[in-house]
Protein backbone atom coordinates (compact mmCIF):
# COMPACT_ATOMS: atom_id res chain seq x y z
CA UNK A 1 0.00 0.00 0.00
CA UNK A 2 1.35 3.26 -0.83
CA UNK A 3 2.86 5.60 1.36
CA UNK A 4 1.45 8.91 0.25
CA UNK A 5 3.71 11.08 -1.44
CA UNK A 6 7.23 12.68 -0.16
CA UNK A 7 9.86 15.20 -1.64
CA UNK A 8 12.08 13.53 -3.38
CA UNK A 9 15.98 14.72 -1.42
CA UNK A 10 17.93 15.32 -5.04
CA UNK A 11 15.02 16.84 -7.64
CA UNK A 12 13.08 18.13 -4.93
CA UNK A 13 10.04 16.68 -7.00
CA UNK A 14 7.10 15.02 -5.18
CA UNK A 15 7.33 11.28 -5.13
CA UNK A 16 5.23 8.10 -4.53
CA UNK A 17 4.72 4.59 -5.19
CA UNK A 18 1.11 3.08 -6.03
CA UNK A 19 0.55 -0.88 -5.99
CA UNK A 20 -0.96 -1.63 -9.43
CA UNK A 21 -4.51 -1.82 -8.19
CA UNK A 22 -3.73 1.64 -6.51
CA UNK A 23 -2.95 2.97 -9.81
CA UNK A 24 -5.45 1.84 -11.65
CA UNK A 25 -8.00 3.20 -9.61
CA UNK A 26 -6.71 6.43 -9.68
CA UNK A 27 -7.09 5.74 -13.51
CA UNK A 28 -10.01 4.96 -13.08
CA UNK A 29 -11.88 7.53 -10.97
CA UNK A 30 -9.98 10.30 -12.65
CA UNK A 31 -11.58 8.31 -16.21
CA UNK A 32 -15.33 9.50 -14.42
CA UNK A 33 -14.39 12.79 -14.16
CA UNK A 34 -13.34 13.30 -17.06
CA UNK A 35 -16.43 11.53 -18.71
CA UNK A 36 -18.89 13.30 -16.56
CA UNK A 37 -17.27 16.61 -16.96
CA UNK A 38 -17.66 16.08 -20.79
CA UNK A 39 -21.33 14.33 -20.69
CA UNK A 40 -23.39 16.90 -19.67
CA UNK A 41 -22.57 19.36 -22.26
CA UNK A 42 -20.88 22.83 -21.31
CA UNK A 43 -22.94 24.11 -24.48
CA UNK A 44 -26.26 22.62 -25.37
CA UNK A 45 -25.82 22.51 -29.06
CA UNK A 46 -28.64 22.95 -31.67
CA UNK A 47 -27.98 20.01 -34.29
CA UNK A 48 -27.34 22.34 -37.06
CA UNK A 49 -23.33 22.21 -37.78
CA UNK A 50 -22.90 25.56 -38.88
CA UNK A 51 -24.61 27.12 -36.01
CA UNK A 52 -22.74 24.63 -33.28
CA UNK A 53 -19.66 26.67 -34.68
CA UNK A 54 -20.92 30.13 -35.16
CA UNK A 55 -22.29 29.51 -31.05
CA UNK A 56 -19.96 31.25 -28.50
CA UNK A 57 -21.89 31.18 -25.69
CA UNK A 58 -21.34 28.81 -22.68
CA UNK A 59 -24.44 27.82 -20.29
CA UNK A 60 -26.36 30.46 -18.42
CA UNK A 61 -27.79 28.19 -15.80
CA UNK A 62 -26.75 26.02 -13.21
CA UNK A 63 -26.03 22.19 -13.64
CA UNK A 64 -28.41 19.83 -13.22
CA UNK A 65 -25.65 17.39 -12.00
CA UNK A 66 -25.32 17.90 -8.63
CA UNK A 67 -21.41 17.36 -8.71
CA UNK A 68 -21.17 19.51 -11.62
CA UNK A 69 -23.15 22.21 -9.55
CA UNK A 70 -20.48 21.97 -6.85
CA UNK A 71 -17.29 22.10 -9.19
CA UNK A 72 -18.94 25.49 -10.93
CA UNK A 73 -20.89 27.31 -8.52
CA UNK A 74 -22.80 30.13 -9.04
CA UNK A 75 -20.49 33.12 -8.31
CA UNK A 76 -23.38 35.80 -7.46
CA UNK A 77 -25.94 34.12 -5.37
CA UNK A 78 -28.27 37.43 -5.33
CA UNK A 79 -28.05 38.19 -9.14
CA UNK A 80 -29.25 36.01 -11.49
CA UNK A 81 -28.30 37.69 -14.62
CA UNK A 82 -24.63 38.51 -13.34
CA UNK A 83 -24.53 35.10 -12.69
CA UNK A 84 -25.61 33.83 -15.88
CA UNK A 85 -22.91 35.84 -17.55
CA UNK A 86 -20.06 34.61 -15.23
CA UNK A 87 -21.29 31.15 -15.47
CA UNK A 88 -21.03 31.69 -19.89
CA UNK A 89 -18.06 33.24 -19.80
CA UNK A 90 -16.06 30.81 -17.45
CA UNK A 91 -17.80 27.90 -17.67
CA UNK A 92 -16.25 26.38 -20.44
CA UNK A 93 -12.81 26.91 -19.62
CA UNK A 94 -13.43 25.58 -15.90
CA UNK A 95 -14.63 22.47 -17.59
CA UNK A 96 -11.92 22.07 -19.91
CA UNK A 97 -9.14 23.12 -17.33
CA UNK A 98 -10.35 20.09 -14.61
CA UNK A 99 -10.95 17.61 -17.60
CA UNK A 100 -6.99 18.45 -18.58
CA UNK A 101 -6.04 18.39 -14.79
CA UNK A 102 -7.69 14.39 -14.69
CA UNK A 103 -5.77 13.76 -18.33
CA UNK A 104 -2.45 14.60 -16.54
CA UNK A 105 -3.43 12.08 -13.55
CA UNK A 106 -4.06 8.89 -16.63
CA UNK A 107 -0.79 10.65 -18.60
CA UNK A 108 1.43 10.39 -15.67
CA UNK A 109 0.33 6.94 -14.04
CA UNK A 110 0.69 5.28 -17.83
CA UNK A 111 4.07 7.35 -18.51
CA UNK A 112 5.35 5.34 -15.13
CA UNK A 113 4.12 1.77 -16.81
CA UNK A 114 0.86 1.36 -16.04
CA UNK A 115 -0.52 -1.18 -18.17
CA UNK A 116 -4.00 -1.29 -19.95
CA UNK A 117 -4.87 -4.63 -17.88
CA UNK A 118 -2.19 -4.00 -15.26
CA UNK A 119 -1.06 -7.29 -13.09
CA UNK A 120 -0.71 -7.74 -9.71
CA UNK A 121 2.45 -7.43 -7.98
CA UNK A 122 3.78 -4.38 -10.39
CA UNK A 123 4.28 -1.03 -8.68
CA UNK A 124 4.22 2.39 -10.37
CA UNK A 125 6.63 5.11 -9.45
CA UNK A 126 5.22 8.45 -9.78
CA UNK A 127 7.48 11.74 -9.70
CA UNK A 128 5.70 14.79 -10.04
CA UNK A 129 6.96 18.44 -11.18
CA UNK A 130 5.80 21.27 -10.02
CA UNK A 131 3.65 21.74 -12.88
CA UNK A 132 2.33 17.87 -12.17
CA UNK A 133 1.81 18.97 -8.68
CA UNK A 134 -0.86 21.48 -9.23
CA UNK A 135 -2.77 19.30 -11.39
CA UNK A 136 -2.98 16.38 -9.27
CA UNK A 137 -4.01 18.46 -6.07
CA UNK A 138 -6.94 19.83 -8.48
CA UNK A 139 -7.64 16.77 -9.91
CA UNK A 140 -7.96 14.85 -6.14
CA UNK A 141 -10.12 17.92 -5.01
CA UNK A 142 -12.23 17.37 -7.56
CA UNK A 143 -12.53 13.65 -7.24
CA UNK A 144 -12.95 14.22 -3.33
CA UNK A 145 -15.70 17.07 -4.29
CA UNK A 146 -17.43 14.47 -6.73
CA UNK A 147 -17.68 11.36 -4.32
CA UNK A 148 -18.52 13.27 -1.26
CA UNK A 149 -21.26 15.12 -3.21
CA UNK A 150 -22.54 11.34 -4.25
CA UNK A 151 -22.06 10.41 -1.10
CA UNK A 152 -23.84 13.57 0.78
CA UNK A 153 -20.34 13.73 3.06
CA UNK A 154 -21.60 16.23 5.82
CA UNK A 155 -19.18 18.45 8.37
CA UNK A 156 -17.91 15.82 11.46
CA UNK A 157 -19.85 12.71 9.90
CA UNK A 158 -17.06 10.21 10.48
CA UNK A 159 -18.43 8.61 13.14
CA UNK A 160 -21.04 7.94 10.71
CA UNK A 161 -19.38 6.46 7.71
CA UNK A 162 -17.02 4.30 10.82
CA UNK A 163 -20.49 2.51 11.74
CA UNK A 164 -21.14 1.07 8.37
CA UNK A 165 -20.36 -2.65 7.81
CA UNK A 166 -17.15 -2.56 5.61
CA UNK A 167 -19.12 -4.89 2.87
CA UNK A 168 -21.63 -1.46 2.81
CA UNK A 169 -20.83 -0.47 -0.88
CA UNK A 170 -20.85 3.46 0.49
CA UNK A 171 -18.25 2.09 3.35
CA UNK A 172 -16.59 1.34 0.13
CA UNK A 173 -16.52 4.63 -1.74
CA UNK A 174 -16.20 6.38 1.39
CA UNK A 175 -12.71 4.76 1.95
CA UNK A 176 -11.69 6.11 -1.69
CA UNK A 177 -12.76 9.18 -0.15
CA UNK A 178 -10.02 8.90 3.07
CA UNK A 179 -7.50 7.04 1.25
CA UNK A 180 -7.39 10.12 -1.74
CA UNK A 181 -7.87 12.96 0.89
CA UNK A 182 -5.04 11.10 2.42
CA UNK A 183 -3.10 11.03 -0.72
CA UNK A 184 -3.82 15.15 -1.14
CA UNK A 185 -2.55 15.73 2.28
CA UNK A 186 0.74 14.19 1.52
CA UNK A 187 1.18 15.73 -1.57
CA UNK A 188 0.32 19.40 0.01
CA UNK A 189 3.40 19.02 2.43
CA UNK A 190 5.20 17.63 -0.66
CA UNK A 191 4.09 20.88 -2.33
CA UNK A 192 4.13 23.24 0.42
CA UNK B 1 -13.43 21.28 5.95
CA UNK B 2 -11.57 17.78 6.34
CA UNK B 3 -9.36 16.93 9.39
CA UNK B 4 -5.72 17.67 9.14
CA UNK B 5 -2.23 16.97 10.85
CA UNK B 6 -0.76 20.02 11.92
CA UNK B 7 2.91 20.70 11.48
CA UNK B 8 4.82 23.02 14.07
CA UNK B 9 4.01 26.63 13.85
CA UNK B 10 6.29 28.77 11.28
CA UNK B 11 6.97 32.52 12.13
CA UNK B 12 6.34 34.19 9.13
CA UNK B 13 7.72 38.22 8.26
CA UNK B 14 4.56 40.57 9.92
CA UNK B 15 1.27 40.52 8.25
CA UNK B 16 1.06 43.87 6.15
CA UNK B 17 -1.97 45.78 6.16
CA UNK B 18 -4.08 46.14 3.22
CA UNK B 19 -4.53 49.98 2.93
CA UNK B 20 -5.85 52.02 0.37
CA UNK B 21 -6.96 55.20 -0.71
CA UNK B 22 -8.92 53.80 -3.33
CA UNK B 23 -12.58 52.90 -3.67
CA UNK B 24 -12.23 49.08 -3.19
CA UNK B 25 -15.70 47.88 -3.86
CA UNK B 26 -15.99 43.98 -4.46
CA UNK B 27 -15.18 41.33 -2.34
CA UNK B 28 -14.46 37.53 -3.04
CA UNK B 29 -15.70 35.10 -0.61
CA UNK B 30 -14.64 31.42 0.30
CA UNK B 31 -17.14 29.06 2.10
CA UNK B 32 -16.70 25.62 4.46
CA UNK B 33 -17.33 22.83 2.35
CA UNK B 34 -16.89 19.65 4.36
CA UNK B 35 -14.90 18.21 1.86
CA UNK B 36 -11.74 20.48 1.40
CA UNK B 37 -8.53 20.19 3.36
CA UNK B 38 -8.07 22.82 5.89
CA UNK B 39 -3.99 22.16 4.47
CA UNK B 40 -5.02 22.49 1.31
CA UNK B 41 -7.45 25.64 1.16
CA UNK B 42 -4.08 27.39 2.92
CA UNK B 43 -2.09 26.13 0.37
CA UNK B 44 -4.20 27.68 -2.14
CA UNK B 45 -4.58 31.24 -0.74
CA UNK B 46 -0.74 31.19 -0.42
CA UNK B 47 -0.09 30.01 -3.97
CA UNK B 48 -2.95 31.79 -5.79
CA UNK B 49 -3.00 35.28 -3.68
CA UNK B 50 1.07 35.49 -2.61
CA UNK B 51 -0.32 36.09 1.13
CA UNK B 52 1.84 34.45 4.07
CA UNK B 53 1.72 30.75 5.72
CA UNK B 54 0.43 33.07 8.79
CA UNK B 55 -2.30 34.88 6.83
CA UNK B 56 -3.24 32.17 4.52
CA UNK B 57 -4.07 29.93 7.75
CA UNK B 58 -5.83 33.04 9.11
CA UNK B 59 -8.09 33.09 6.71
CA UNK B 60 -8.10 29.37 5.92
CA UNK B 61 -9.62 29.60 9.78
CA UNK B 62 -12.01 32.08 9.67
CA UNK B 63 -13.68 29.72 6.46
CA UNK B 64 -13.58 26.77 9.12
CA UNK B 65 -15.00 28.71 12.17
CA UNK B 66 -17.02 30.99 10.53
CA UNK B 67 -18.33 29.56 7.36
CA UNK B 68 -17.25 32.06 5.52
CA UNK B 69 -14.39 34.85 4.58
CA UNK B 70 -13.54 37.95 2.42
CA UNK B 71 -10.48 36.21 1.11
CA UNK B 72 -9.68 39.63 -1.72
CA UNK B 73 -10.88 42.59 -2.11
CA UNK B 74 -10.69 44.74 -5.76
CA UNK B 75 -12.55 45.77 -8.92
CA UNK B 76 -15.80 43.77 -9.96
CA UNK B 77 -12.92 42.20 -12.62
CA UNK B 78 -10.69 41.40 -10.39
CA UNK B 79 -12.73 39.50 -8.13
CA UNK B 80 -14.13 37.43 -11.38
CA UNK B 81 -10.65 36.60 -11.75
CA UNK B 82 -10.13 35.67 -8.23
CA UNK B 83 -13.46 33.86 -8.23
CA UNK B 84 -13.01 31.91 -11.04
CA UNK B 85 -9.68 30.97 -10.00
CA UNK B 86 -11.10 29.64 -6.58
CA UNK B 87 -13.45 27.15 -8.75
CA UNK B 88 -10.28 26.06 -10.69
CA UNK B 89 -9.04 24.85 -7.12
CA UNK B 90 -11.88 23.61 -6.03
CA UNK B 91 -13.07 25.63 -3.58
CA UNK B 92 -16.68 27.37 -3.12
CA UNK B 93 -16.22 31.28 -4.04
CA UNK B 94 -18.56 33.86 -4.65
CA UNK B 95 -18.25 37.32 -5.09
CA UNK B 96 -20.44 40.44 -4.30
CA UNK B 97 -20.16 44.18 -3.37
CA UNK B 98 -18.45 44.71 -0.75
CA UNK B 99 -21.13 46.59 1.61
CA UNK B 100 -23.57 44.10 0.80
Amino acid sequence: MTHGFSRHRRSGACVATFTAFEADLLRSLAGQLIELLRNEEATPGSGDPLEELLDFSGPTSEPDDPVLARLFPTAYPDDDEAAADFRRFTEGTLRNGKAAAAGTVIETLEQAGLAPEPEEGVYIDVELDQADVMSWLRSFTDMRLAIATRLDVEEGDEDYWESLPSEDPRAQVHDIYDWLGFLQETLVECAG
Amino acid sequence: MGTVSTSPVELDEPEVVDVTLLARPWVTIVWNDPVNLMSYVTFVFQKYFGYARAKAEKLMLEVHHDGRSVVSTGSREEMERDVQAMHEFGLWATMQKADA
